[in-house]
């Protein structure tokens, strides 16, 4: 199997992903949900046939409500409502208002979370990610210290997080476009499904460079540099695929039979799982070769 | 290790997990007392709750009293939550950019919302003074609030007969009650509740002694027995506003914890079969492994951890990592096999050149979880905190459990 002679090929659609993913986030941007900006979610369970997103929707602004967005939940038969944040009297009297026009009303859930509380959560989401970038990172360095001729050491760490970069961008490129076109909206569960994925991506990058690394140090000889990369990859391609399969197999368990309040979580951890092994096999190794290349034609 | 000792490991690990798996399985008829032993905790968001988050406003507490007065206002809290019956609630303060929070928990209630309206209508008590600003006369706070008061109960008037509540002060409050009412004399003093004003009587003398009561004609024998009792209570010692709530339904809860454990049992069946189809009877003793894993883990976690939504998916996730140390493994014990090595080298050689890249490989995760479980909230501390133990008990199950399993059940051919 001559995976680096194709490189190219590989990183082409990489490029492409990520190149959409970030044009997508900057055209559409984040849609941000309550976590982060304050204001209710509110679900709740009407049996009552005659209700109608509409109707409850009407409900609310009859009574004051300056924006109401409601839709309906098809798993729970439910309706999920985002308000401007709620006073618990405010509460109350939707409450019985709904209960009026509606008989038996029952309330999934409800959560409401003032803008200081959704600054607070943005504000230590994004220590979170800085952190995490910084520990992986000098965790990178740390293992690839011992250095191997003729790869310096700093490349491998650069390899990998450029690997990481695009086992990122790509699912929040997806969750822009959902949020787009489908209205979801980002929340302290994205960030996290973010931080786990990057934690993977690595997982799988270092069992790759690991095998490089002893390659070169064990085979020196007739073979080329890039020979060695393309045989390491594909000696460690089975592990690479089956370590991720079985994350995989437990994902889309998760998201057929799982909580529907963490869909979206499983969802991105999936794709950024998918994308995370596709980059340790086809696109942290090329860059290693890219480089070799590049260096010796200087 | 000799095949001996191999044995011992292997039985002995067997039998922590039959009784693991007795202790772990939830409502044990045949033995309850090992229910009792460390019933499981589960959060709120699986068995239906309320997370609340109350801003302290400590605009009038000066700044070196402000830790004292958030826990003394803690214990106020704790007191009525308890009174109306909460199931193990959870009263605490946490402090971010100088604000002070207070955080209640509260599971399983039948009538959260009376709940909340309650803990809500805790009154704050303060006695205001005259203040000429101007051309008007506002009300100021005097400082002399519920903190200082020892209790209050309902009263009645000796000549009207109308409903009153009598209010006792501490030694510190009386003294206040003292100073205030000797520098009004001839002025009005404001009983204020929740910034709204009772009463304001005009002081005819000092008033030592620290009794006072309060009167309003709207006062009905009800509305002043249920003050009192408020009062008493636990008149708060600065007042709190609601900004923040999480309120799950008991069934969205169950609903929840059910399909978790339906998505949770179908994963660890795939992963088994797939390991036992790709790798046969190494994938058999892998599964063997991962289900002493799981039996461990949920263990660990009956014991130590709070379940909730987040911590199960953590554990869900960490099921499908817990056999990554046996594929590792695995394939290199395949590569020597194919160079020709006997079966038990091939597999001591296997487990000795797969371990750098299995440690390497779990530390990203266990620095993404640390810095998770340090810097969010609860709900996601949950999955940090589960993912963490998981793959730390992962390296033990699919490194030493599968080791010994395998030492016991493969033979060199030619032996």
């Amino acid at each position: 199997m001559n995976i680096i002679g194709h490189k190219s090929i590989y990183l082409s659609i990489s490029s492409v992903l990520v190149l959409v993913s970030v044009v997508l986030i900057a055209v559409f941007g984040f849609r941000p949900g309550i976590d982060f900006t304050g204001g209710t979610l509110w679900q709740i369970k009407v049996d009552n046939p005659q209700a109608g997103e509409s109707a409850v929707r009407d409900t609310f602004l009859n009574l004051g409500a300056k924006e109401a967005i409601v839709y309906r939940e098809l798993t729970s038969q439910s309706y999920l409502t985002k308000l401007p944040n709620l006073s618990e009297a405010d509460h109350q009297k939707y409450l019985s208002a709904l209960k009026e026009k509606f008989g038996q009303v029952e309330e999934l859930k409800f959560e409401t979370i003032g803008p200081t509380v959704g600054d607070q959560l943005r504000s230590r989401a994004i220590w979170a990610i800085v952190l995490v970038l910084l520990g992986i990172s000098l965790y990178i360095a740390f293992a690839f210290r011992k250095a191997s001729y003729p790869v310096q050491s700093w490349k491998y760490g650069i390899a990998t997080l450029i690997a990481l970069a695009h086992d990122v961008i790509i699912p929040s490129g997806v969750i822009v476009a959902l949020g787009h076109w489908k209205g979801t909206e980002l929340d302290t569960n994205f960030v996290v499904a973010l931080l786990v994925i990057m934690g993977f991506s690595v997982h799988d990058t270092i069992v790759v460079f690991d095998r490089i690394r002893e390659n070169l140090l064990t085979r020196k000889g007739s073979k080329t540099f890039s020979e060695i990369v393309n045989d390491s990859v594909v000696q460690t391609l089975a592990r690479s695929i089956n370590t991720s399969l079985t994350l995989v197999l437990v994902l889309v368990a998760m998201l057929i039979f799982g909580a529907p309040t963490l869909k979206l979580f499983v969802l991105i951890m999936l794709i950024g799982v998918i994308f995370g092994t596709y980059s340790s096999i086809f696109i942290a190794s090329p860059i290693l070769t890219i480089w070799h290349r590049f260096g010796k034609s200087k | 290790m000799n095949r001996r000792t191999s044995w011992i490991f292997v039985v002995v690990i067997v039998l922590i997990s039959v009784a693991g798996a007795f202790f772990v399985y939830p409502n044990n008829k045949f033995l309850p007392q090992l229910e009792k032993l460390s019933p499981w905790k589960l959060g709120l968001d699986l068995v239906g709750g309320s997370h609340l988050i109350y801003k302290i406003d400590f605009e009038k507490v000066p700044d070196n009293q402000r830790s004292d007065t958030a826990s003394g206002l803690r214990d106020t809290i704790e007191r009525r939550v308890n009174a109306f019956g909460v199931r193990e609630p959870q009263v605490t303060i946490s402090q971010a950019a100088g604000d002070y929070y207070l955080n209640v928990d509260l599971a399983g209630i039948s009538d959260l919302t009376q709940a909340i309206n309650e803990i809500g209508s805790t009154p704050y008590l303060e006695f205001s003074e005259e203040e000429v600003s101007g051309t008007s006369t506002v009300f100021k706070s005097t400082g002399l609030t519920g903190k200082y008061l020892t209790g209050s109960k309902l009263d009645f008037n000796q000549t009207t007969g109308q409903p009153q509540v009598a209010l006792e002060f501490n030694d510190e409050g009386a003294k206040l009650f003292e100073q205030i009412t000797e520098r009004n004399v001839g002025k009005r003093v404001a009983i204020v509740i929740d910034r709204t004003i009772i009463s304001d009587p005009v002081v005819n003398e000092k008033i030592s002694g620290g009794k006072a009561v309060i009167t309003s004609p709207t006062f009905t024998i009800q509305l002043a027995r249920s003050l009192a009792q408020n009062l008493s209570y636990g008149a708060l010692p600065a007042p709190i506003n609601l900004i923040n709530q999480q309120t799950v339904g008991a069934s969205l809860g169950k609903d929840s914890l059910n399909k978790s454990i339906l998505a949770g049992i179908i994963g660890t069946i795939l992963v088994m079969l797939f390991m036992i189809i790709y790798y046969r009877f190494f994938g058999f003793l892998a599964s063997i492994a991962l289900i002493i894993y799981a039996i461990l883990s949920l263990t660990v976690f009956k014991f130590f951890v709070t379940m909730s939504l987040a911590g199960i998916a953590g554990f869900l996730l960490s099921i499908g990592m817990a056999v990554d140390a046996n594929v590792l493994i695995f394939e290199r014990t395949k590569e020597e096999l194919r160079r020709g090595l006997s079966r038990t080298s091939a597999i001591k050689e296997g487990f000795k050149r797969a371990w750098p890249s299995i440690r390497d490989s779990n530390v990203s995760t266990i620095i993404t979880c640390l810095i998770l479980y340090n810097l969010t909230s609860s709900f996601v501390k949950g999955l940090a905190l589960t993912l963490l133990l998981g793959v730390v008990v992962s390296l033990f199950t699919a490194i030493t459990v599968t080791r010994n399993l395998m030492a016991v059940s493969v033979k060199d051919k030619t032996q």
